[in-house]
C-alpha cells in the first residue's frame, strides 16, 4: 500500500490524520480513493470536469508526477504521494 | 564596486570572525554578504528572523517592505519587536533593532504596501528579495516583478504547522535560470479555501525555523557557497517532523510574464467581495432581545468555538452546504464567524446555491461583539 501524506489545510477534512495507506495502483487511483473515503476533500484536488487542480502539485516520491506519467504514474508498496498545496503565510 | 574591493574594519574583522575562519567561506564570502543588498517583504513572523540573521551576518544593505505597526499579538512569534514596539510602525521598529544588533549595516525603510505600481522600482535597487508575505496577491505580485526584474526570490510560507521553502528565478553556475513559482502554482487557489494566519492560526515557533532556513538560502545565493534551493522545494511538518526535498522543474506551458497586473483580481479577492447583508454589533444586540425570531450560526472551527462561543450554532464554514439543512429559511439568520470573512463567504456559497435571502453578516464577528460587551 502506498502512503498519502496529507498537507495541514486538508487534515481538517481527514479526521486530522497526516498519513493514510491506499490501494491504487496509480496516483489517479489513489486520489479517487482519498476522496471516496473523505469525501470534502475531493473539491480541493479535483475540478468540475474530473481534472486534477492546477495549483496542486502531487510528487510521488521527490518527483512531480508532471514529470512522470501524470495522474497514471503507477505507485508500489513503499511509494509516498506528497500533496502540495499553496499556502501564503508568513507576515501574519 | 566589485566585491574584491570591499574593505574591513578591525571591529568588523572582530565581529565577522567565525564567519572568516570557516574553510570555503572565508573573507571574500564576507565581502560579497557586505556588498550585498536585499530587500524583505513582509517583516513578520518570517521576516524576523530572517532581518535578525541576515544583518548579523554582516549583509550590507537590508531593505524592509511594510505597512503595519506592531501589534501585541504579534509578539508571540516576531520575535523582532518588544513591549516598547506596540503601535510602531514596524519598519521603524525593526530598523531600530537591526541598528542595536549590527550597526554596520546600512537599513532602507519602504513604509509601504508593495502594489504593481511600486514594486519594480522598489525591487530594481536590490540583489536578492527574500518573500515573508501572508497573503496570494503579493505572493504573485513578489514572483511576478522578480522574474521582470531579473532577481532571486528566497521564497518561504507557513500556515499551522506546516512551512515550505524554495529559491525561484535564481540563475545557478550553469547560467540556466531555476524554476519560478507560477511554475509551481499557476493559479491561485480560489479564495477562502486557504485561510490565513490570522483564521487558521500559526505555531509561534514555525516561522522562526522557516524564517531561519530562508535566511541560510539568501547567503547561499549572495555567497555562492553550497547549492541552494533552486529546482528543489523544501516542506516541514513541525508536528511530524516530515521533512521533505521535492524536486521541482521549469514548465514549458507557464505563460511568460510581461507586465504587473492587478493581483488582487487575478486571486479572485475583488470578486468574492460582492455585497451581501450585513449587520451591526449594534442592531444584533437588538436583535438579541427577540431572540426567538433569529437563528444564530458561528461557522469557525469546533476548536475556536470551545475557546469561546456565544451559545449560536456550529456549522464551519468547510459544511456549511452539507448542513444547510439545519438552517432555517423562515427566520432571520445570524451568521458570524472571528472577524467577519469566513461567515461572509459561508452566507455568498448558500445563497449561490441554495438561493437563501434570510441571511446576515455580523460586521467585525465575534471579535467585535465581545468587544463590545466588554
Amino acid at each position: 500500500m502506498a502512503t498519502i501524506i496529507i498537507p495541514t489545510p486538508l487534515r481538517k477534512f481527514t479526521d486530522r490524520r497526516n498519513r493514510l495507506s491506499v490501494n491504487g495502483n496509480t496516483v489517479r487511483e489513489a486520489i479517487e480513493e482519498l476522496a471516496f473515503n473523505y469525501p470534502d476533500v475531493r473539491k480541493h484536488l479535483i475540478d468540475d470536469h474530473g481534472k486534477l487542480r492546477t495549483f496542486v502539485n502531487i510528487f510521488v516520491s521527490d518527483d512531480d508526477i508532471r514529470n512522470l506519467k501524470n495522474e497514471y504514474t503507477p505507485l508500489c508498496s513503499e511509494d509516498v504521494i506528497s500533496i502540495i498545496p499553496a499556502i501564503a503565510g508568513g507576515m501574519e | 564596486m566589485s566585491y574584491k574591493d570591499i574593505t574591513f574594519s578591525r571591529e568588523e574583522l572582530a565581529r565577522y570572525n567565525r564567519h572568516i575562519i570557516i574553510p570555503h567561506f572565508g573573507i571574500e564570502a564576507q565581502q560579497k554578504l557586505k556588498a550585498a543588498s536585499v530587500l524583505v517583504v513582509g517583516s513578520g513572523g518570517l521576516g524576523s528572523p530572517l532581518l535578525l540573521y541576515l544583518a548579523a551576518a554582516g549583509v550590507g544593505t537590508i531593505g524592509i517592505v511594510d505597512f503595519d505597526v506592531v501589534d501585541e499579538s504579534n509578539l508571540q512569534r516576531q520575535v523582532l519587536f518588544g513591549i516598547e514596539d506596540i503601535g510602531k510602525p514596524k519598519v521603524l521598529a525593526a530598523k531600530a533593532r537591526i541598528g542595536n544588533l549590527n550597526p554596520h549595516v546600512n537599513v532602507v525603510t519602504h513604509n509601504v504596501q508593495l502594489t504593481s505600481k511600486n514594486a519594480l522600482e522598489i525591487i530594481e535597487k536590490y540583489d536578492v528579495v527574500a518573500d515573508g508575505t501572508d497573503n496570494f496577491p503579493t505572493r504573485y505580485l513578489v514572483n511576478d516583478a522578480c522574474v521582470l526584474a531579473g532577481k532571486p526570490n528566497v521564497y518561504a510560507s507557513i500556515f499551522q504547522f506546516e512551512g515550505q521553502v524554495s529559491v525561484f528565478n535564481f540563475t545557478g553556475n550553469d547560467g540556466e535560470k531555476g524554476p519560478q513559482y507560477r511554475d509551481l502554482f499557476p493559479v491561485p487557489p480560489p479564495p477562502g479555501l486557504v485561510p490565513n494566519c490570522a483564521e487558521g492560526g500559526v505555531l509561534g515557533v514555525l516561522p522562526g525555523i522557516i524564517g531561519t532556513l530562508q535566511a541560510n538560502e539568501v547567503l547561499k545565493v549572495i555567497t555562492g557557497v553550497g547549492e541552494t534551493l533552486s529546482g528543489r522545494f523544501f516542506v516541514f511538518d513541525a508536528l511530524s517532523f516530515d521533512t521533505r526535498t521535492l524536486k521541482i522543474t521549469k514548465r514549458p506551458n507557464t505563460p511568460a510574464i510581461t507586465e504587473l497586473i492587478d493581483y488582487e483580481q487575478f486571486c479572485g479577492v475583488k470578486a468574492a467581495e460582492r455585497k451581501i447583508k450585513e449587520i451591526s454589533v449594534e442592531e444584533f444586540i437588538e436583535w438579541l432581545q427577540a431572540p426567538e425570531q433569529i437563528q444564530v450560526i458561528d461557522v469557525r472551527e469546533p476548536e475556536e468555538y470551545r475557546e469561546v462561543n456565544i451559545g449560536a450554532l456550529l456549522i464551519p464554514l468547510a459544511s456549511v452546504s452539507a448542513q444547510k439543512e439545519k438552517i432555517l429559511r423562515d427566520k432571520k439568520v445570524v451568521f458570524h464567524c472571528k472577524m467577519g470573512g469566513r461567515s461572509a463567504k459561508a452566507i455568498r456559497e448558500l445563497e449561490d446555491q441554495f438561493g437563501f435571502d434570510n441571511l446576515y453578516n455580523l460586521r467585525g464577528g465575534i471579535t467585535a461583539y465581545l468587544e463590545r460587551l466588554s
